[in-house]
């Protein structure tokens, strides 16, 4: 047995790892136990929704539940004639049982999602079929109205048999699955979430841009300047923190305004005419001034915390060495302030590209972002699984942007504070 | 080439941060070229401003500097060609060895087979060969220390400026490394301006010390003068042990002088007294005071040991001497057969050459 496979014993003999394991024992479970409430507080609030989030958004068994006949029967049929009579019986029975549980106007507005005009039909159909005969139910249904003869809205109804489904993803990138099973494209004019995906994707870029150049020297100043000083121009930076962000937003609305006190000024020193003043407000502009200056402090707090570590000798070094203060600052001073630039930035980019009241109040139509979408359908269309995909697509293209920035520059190399 | 006296000239500089207290005073210093200069003192005194307003980093409020006879207040520190060592090294962590002694060449656009020559020669003057690629943190301070010293020579300098370089270092490393930063001085002859506040550095270190305190350079002079002939008591304080009286002078002539203690009366070295009546502090060093006296010395008084404290090579010996309970005594270890014990009375004899009669503290 070579030395180092053989195993090494405490003084009262027993195997030094199981010695260590008792000893520590107690202090692993000092440890979970103080971590537990918070555990347990993200998975209930955190892990759960997400959970639940993804399964609404993929959940399409309410149709399949409402139609369990129809699909029995529809198994055998291939969809390129209509179907045959069993088919439109197990649809009459179970549109019957619908009927009597009053839950065929769910049913109607679930296949107007797949297809446009099955609410009429629908309701048309709920009104015939009291007085239907016994057999031949093929007939009966497709006297009700010319669309229930038309093999299209069969096969409408056959798309939504299974319990899940993606479709509310491709929806969320504009595309859809056409009666043949291929994923296209909707028709142009449209197409909505692209813009708004590319658009959240730019204005968080580029407020990410605006919040670095103007962070940079504040965070600068404040690492350097003695502590008197910038313990004010701290509380300056922190005090949005302070403010609340309706406030804020609010403040931006009454700047920013056509009649307000920007372009008031603008007009006053002769920089725009009075009836030419600037739109600043309900457009990108809006969006851009006010979330850059919600963010900043995003920005400021990781590069100050990099910054205050940076030795003021090492600037002076590169100086003495012969290099100008802009040499000395590019080959010394800022690369030692990468990983506070990843972190604000990181930090910055994510918050922005989920960002909802700032842009809902002053984005106007062209300045809204994804998450305004997402509300959008929240509280108006009700389409939750929608919602819940978007969201899922947000957090899936959040990840990415983490895992992109791991890979180019290393989470380890992230300083937050 | 013959050695310019006044390589580096400090002329009449004055410094102030707040336009109220000056903490540099009028500072007239010429340091010729080859030296190794070191600015002493306590914390506070001085020494660190003037050799930031050497380096550019700090502009005199009044006065001018002189390198090489060109007056340099009004060049930036970058174009001045100095070479400094830091107190925290201040290597750049992001590079490695290699690049950080690349840099001051690079800046200066020397062809990188040049380049690389240099670096070599100076990796090895602090015998770090084969540590080019290695990153600042991976090396111990001691290494970082010698690549910083690498590193401000590099290219070249006339002029390298040390502020501390040693602080952060143990002891040993810090003795060694004292030894190491006097032979690469010695063998490239470079003028070097060294910042400490500790004296037994200064003392092995440099040619000429330059005392600071409160602003103001107290004595410059070689190691040993400094020592040995202190000019005013805060010199004779800073640098190494003393034994002090303070007292007032009854007599002077000769060259000799009565001070009259409290109950006593010593012969002393007038130094800064001028006449009769006037308070002196008597500064004797520790070294100087014999026990058991011949009867030569023309002082000899009796004292009681109040404390014996064991030191290997030597025995210190506290002792309550002329109204002084702090008056210490080193006994070299060989003399065994003294009547060194708490309590006892001995005679205690010293030449007054030695007791340096100076300014009142």
């Amino acid at each position: 047995m070579s030395p180092e496979n053989k195993q090494i014993l405490t003084t009262d003999g027993v195997p030094l790892e199981v010695s260590l394991k008792k000893a520590e024992k107690k202090n692993k479970i000092k440890a979970f136990l103080l971590v537990a409430p918070l555990l347990l507080f993200i998975i209930i609030t955190y892990v759960f929704p997400i959970g639940d989030m993804l399964m609404r958004s993929v959940n399409d068994k309410m149709v399949t539940e409402m139609l369990p006949k129809t699909y029995k029967s529809m198994e055998t049929w291939d969809g390129e004639e209509l179907p045959p009579e069993e088919v439109f019986e197990a649809f009459y029975f179970d549109f019957q049982k619908l009927i009597e549980e009053e839950r065929e106007g769910k049913l109607s507005t679930q296949l107007n999602y797949t297809k446009n005009g099955f609410k009429s039909i629908i309701k048309k159909l709920r009104r015939k079929s009291k007085s239907f005969e016994e057999g031949n139910y093929k007939e009966q249904i497709m006297a009700v109205h010319k669309r229930w003869a038309d093999v299209e809205y069969w096969r409408a109804i056959k798309r939504r048999a299974p319990a899940y489904t993606y479709q509310k993803y491709l929806k969320g990138m504009d595309m859809y699955e056409n009666e043949k099973g291929e994923i296209v494209n909707v028709a142009e004019d449209r197409r909505v979430h692209r813009i708004l995906w590319l658009r959240t994707l730019e204005i968080a870029f580029f407020v990410t841009v605006f919040c670095f150049l103007m962070a940079y020297p504040i965070a600068h100043l404040l690492a350097t300047l003695p502590m008197k000083y910038s313990n004010l121009l701290m509380i300056c930076v922190l005090l949005p923190f302070w403010t609340s962000l309706l406030v804020r937003t609010a403040s931006w609305m009454i700047l920013l305004q056509q009649q307000g006190i920007v372009n008031d000024f603008f007009v006053m020193i002769g920089l725009v005419s009075d009836d030419n003043r600037i739109e600043m407000m309900f457009n990108k502009t809006g969006s851009y001034v006010a979330m850059t200056q919600i963010l900043l402090p995003f920005m400021v707090l990781p590069l100050y915390s990099v910054m205050k570590t940076i030795s003021p000798s090492l600037m002076r070094a590169g100086k003495s060495l012969g290099g100008t203060p802009f040499i000395a600052f590019w080959k010394v001073y800022f690369p030692l302030t990468i990983p506070g630039i990843g972190a604000g930035c990181l930090l910055v980019f994510i918050l922005a590209i989920g960002y909802y009241i700032t842009p809902a109040l002053v984005g106007g139509a062209s300045g809204t972002l994804i998450s305004n979408q997402i509300a959008f359908h929240m509280k108006s269309t009700l389409d939750w699984s929608f919602a819940s995909a978007m969201g899922l697509m947000l957090l899936s293209g959040v990840l990415v942007i983490y895992w992109l920035y791991n890979k180019l520059v290393g989470i380890d190399n992230i300083k937050l504070g | 080439m013959v050695s310019k006296k006044d390589f580096v000239k400090f002329d009449k500089v004055d410094k102030s941060y707040d336009g109220k207290i000056l903490v540099v005073k009028d500072l007239k210093l010429d340091i010729a070229e080859g030296e190794f200069i070191t600015m002493l003192g306590p914390s506070g005194s001085g020494k660190t401003t003037c050799l930031m307003m050497l380096a550019g980093f700090e502009t005199p409020t009044n006065g001018e500097i002189y390198l090489d006879g060109n007056a340099i207040s009004s060049i930036p520190p970058h174009k001045r060609g100095i070479g400094m060592v830091f107190q925290n090294y201040a290597l750049f962590p992001h590079m490695t060895v290699y690049e950080n002694l690349a840099f001051p060449l690079r800046v200066r656009k020397i062809p990188k087979d040049e380049a690389d020559k240099k670096i070599d020669k100076a990796l090895s003057m602090v015998s770090l060969q084969g540590f080019a690629a290695r990153m600042p943190g991976q090396l111990s301070g001691g290494q970082q220390q010698r690549v910083a010293v690498a590193r401000s020579l590099v290219f070249d300098p006339q002029l390298v400026l040390m502020d501390e370089p040693l602080g952060a270092l143990d002891k040993n490393l810090r003795e060694s490394m004292q030894y190491e930063i006097k032979h690469i001085h010695e063998s490239i002859g470079v003028t070097v301006v060294y910042v400490t506040h500790d004296q037994s550095e200064a003392l092995t270190m440099s040619n000429r010390i330059a005392v600071f305190n409160d602003g103001k350079v107290q004595q410059l002079s070689s190691p040993d003068e400094l020592y040995e002939k202190p000019v005013n008591s805060f010199v004779a304080e800073f640098i190494g042990e003393n034994n002090t009286f303070a007292g007032e002078v009854s007599d002077i002539s000769d060259g000799r002088c009565k001070v009259k203690l409290a109950n006593a009366e010593i012969l002393a070295n007038p130094i800064s007294v001028k006449g009769k009546g006037e308070k002196t502090t008597v500064s004797l060093r520790p070294e100087r005071a014999l026990i058991n006296p011949s009867d030569k010395m023309d002082n000899i008084h009796k004292g009681k040991i109040e404390e014996v404290i064991y030191h290997g090579d030597h025995t210190r010996v506290r002792i309550n001497l002329l109204g002084n309970p702090e008056f210490i005594l080193k006994i070299p270890n060989s003399s065994s057969n003294l009547d060194i014990k708490l309590g006892n009375e001995i005679k205690i004899g010293w030449n007054s050459d030695d007791a340096r009669a100076l300014d009142p503290k």
